[in-house]
């Protein structure tokens, strides 16, 4: 564990049906990065993201704003992890701001129509940042996919944690929306915020973030920035293909080109 | 938008909750006494009251506060722990169509009461009797939970419902079929109908406190139902203790619909409807649909006990049968309007 490390995890492993889904993961994260983590279906990534924030039971230790997770009651651990699951899942029709209210409740106000001046004021910087100030009152079911990816990052921003982790947020986005979430996200991070992004776009993962963990079956097989972690062997063991490699915009693009 | 916005569009949506609240409780008072006054001996409000209070004459005393108000009370608390129990379900289980009824909660609860009728353990006015029913539903719930899993679909929910409540049905009439003595199953069956005739205070402290306790638990839970509606991962990465969740909304409809059963029988379609007459008015937030869910439960109940002394009938009708004649085709135009979720398959 370096010194500036928010986010440490020891050794960590994760058995579900007695399979070992995840293996010995041992990375350590400062505040302030976006991190990429990427690997083929079934590699761990969504379980990592949970043991990580202690949404399932794991062995090994994870240390986050230097105390074990083991220790910090439910509440706390909800304060320092935000957490975006895939889907976007809402199960009843309530109007976008109560969906970004509940980032709250970690911090006690559990009830969207008696929030303290506090609490309003995060729940309403939360919705200018992942700009919904303007769907406040529109039922999330009656959102397009993209006005919803972005109530559900306004819900994970009003948590103000340190850490976000967000498990495919760009997933079943159009291209401008894919892009409109990753600079959102990158905006947290430069603002302080550790940020942890599960993607399949290995484009997006390259652009945007500053380190890139690469996961297959369950092993964490490389990390670091983008020309090492996804170097053309890397490519080639692990996601077994070829890809386009290129610059624009002094930006480094990875295209999937071929199958090996 | 400014915070004051944020505040403001609170405050409307506040104030129509507000409006619907009122009428709901005057609504429930206005029941309560028609349910005093309404019987072979026909009361007018004034009456009532005043026989509430220790006026009028003995024999108003009597009808009033020893046969008519047990009655009320039990017609309040059932209606209101059946349609809080509905709310709290839907709200576990973000899905419609839950309730305790459909999941065979009450008919377990019955099972449990009717066998100790049948083994002859204790008398109906025992302690034993509400103490079955609850553990028989605290296990009925319990185990349509666990088969259900985490993240149910509304097919699995409904089909293991199904299941569960034919079991303890089943159950029930090899408990009557095998009981030797015919007043015995005479009582079973009239009790099993769902009634409020004929209820004392006896009954009423038989069944209250463990609504009471009921009632407390679901509502102290209120707030997670709003985080769960993320879903119970998220919920759980908001701070929302699921498991531990999951086994209060369990004890809470146990003690309360089994209190309910032990005295007033199974009556059915409450819990699922209620909730439903409230989302149009107050909207989908689980939270703020508990408290006006029970009101209507309570109006519904206290309603149906009411029209089963007006209607007009050779034999009297039980409200039980009454709730589920009118409760069973709201069911079904509920399957038609959710047909699209249920056609969506188990997922």
């Amino acid at each position: 564990m370096t010194a500036s490390a928010f986010l440490a995890a020891q050794g960590l492993g994760v058995t579900l049906a007695g399979r070992a889904v995840l293996q010995d993961v041992s990375l350590s994260l400062s505040s302030g990065h976006l991190v990429a983590l990427v690997g083929p279906n079934g590699a761990g990534k969504t379980t990592l993201l949970r043991a990580l924030a202690g949404l399932v039971p794991a062995d090994g230790s994870v240390h986050v704003g230097g105390d074990a997770l083991s220790l910090l009651p439910l509440r706390e651990r909800a304060r320092r992890f935000a957490y975006l699951p895939q889907g976007h899942l809402v199960h009843w029709p309530l109007p976008a701001r109560d969906i970004v209210a509940l980032g709250r409740y970690p911090h006690g106000a559990t009830d969207p129509a008696r929030l303290t001046q506090k609490d309003a004021e995060a729940v309403l910087r939360a919705m200018q940042a992942a700009d919904v100030v303007e769907l406040g009152d529109r039922r999330v079911t009656e959102l397009s996919g993209g006005e919803r990816s972005r109530v559900a990052l306004a819900r994970v921003f009003a948590v103000e944690a340190p850490v976000i982790l967000a498990d495919e947020p760009t997933s079943s986005l159009d291209p401008r929306h894919q892009l409109d979430v990753m600079k959102t996200l990158r905006a947290a991070a430069d603002k302080g915020t550790l940020v942890i992004v599960v993607t399949h776009d290995l484009g997006l993962a390259a652009r945007f973030a500053d380190t890139i963990l690469v996961l297959s079956d369950g092993r964490l097989v490389s990390q670091g920035a983008a020309a090492e972690a996804l170097s053309e062997q890397m490519m080639a063991d692990v996601f077994r293909i070829r890809a386009y490699r290129a610059e624009y915009q002094r930006e480094a693009v990875i295209v999937p080109w071929a199958e090996i | 938008m400014s915070i004051q916005h944020v505040m403001t569009t609170v405050d409307v949506a506040g104030r129509r909750r507000a409006g619907v609240m009122s009428a709901l409780v005057v609504l429930v008072v206005l029941l309560l006494l028609a349910s005093l006054g309404i019987g072979p001996v026909r009361l007018s409000p004034p009456t009532v009251l005043d026989a509430l209070f220790g006026g009028g004459s003995d024999v108003q005393q009597v009808i009033v506060r020893e046969i008519r108000l047990p009655r009320a009370i039990l017609g309040f608390a059932i209606g209101a722990m059946l349609g809080l129990s509905g709310a709290a379900l839907q709200g576990l289980l973000r899905n419609p169509l839950a309730a305790p009824s459909l999941f065979g909660a009450p008919q377990s609860a019955a099972f449990g009461a009717v066998l100790i009728i049948a083994l002859g353990l204790a008398d109906v006015r025992s302690y034993a009797l509400p103490v079955a029913a609850i553990m028989a539903a605290f296990a009925s719930v319990f185990v349509l939970l666990a088969i259900a899993g985490r993240n149910a679909g509304l097919l699995i929910l409904i089909l293991a419902g199904l299941a569960i409540s034919s079991l303890a049905g089943a159950a029930t009439a090899l408990v009557m079929n095998l009981s030797s003595n015919p007043f015995v199953v005479l009582e079973i069956a009239f009790w099993l109908l769902g009634s409020l005739e004929d209820r004392s205070f006896r009954h009423v402290m038989l069944a209250l406190p463990f609504i009471a306790v009921g009632a407390i638990i679901l509502l102290s839970q209120r707030n997670a139902f709003r985080a769960l509606s993320l879903g119970e991962e998220t919920a759980q990465s908001l701070g929302v203790d699921v498991a531990r969740l999951r086994l209060l909304v369990i004890s809470g409809v146990a003690l309360g619909v089994g209190g309910a059963v032990a005295v007033s029988g199974t009556i059915g379609f409450i819990g699922l409807v209620a909730p439903h007459l409230m989302r149009p008015l107050i909207g989908h937030d689980p939270a703020r649909l508990l408290v006006p869910s029970a009101l209507t439960g309570a109006a519904l109940l206290l309603a149906a006990d009411i029209a089963v002394r007006i209607i007009p009938s050779t034999s009297d009708i039980k409200v039980g049968v009454l709730t589920s004649i009118i409760g069973v085709p709201f069911f079904l135009y509920l399957i038609m309007r959710e047909r699209r979720a249920l056609g969506g398959g188990v997922a």
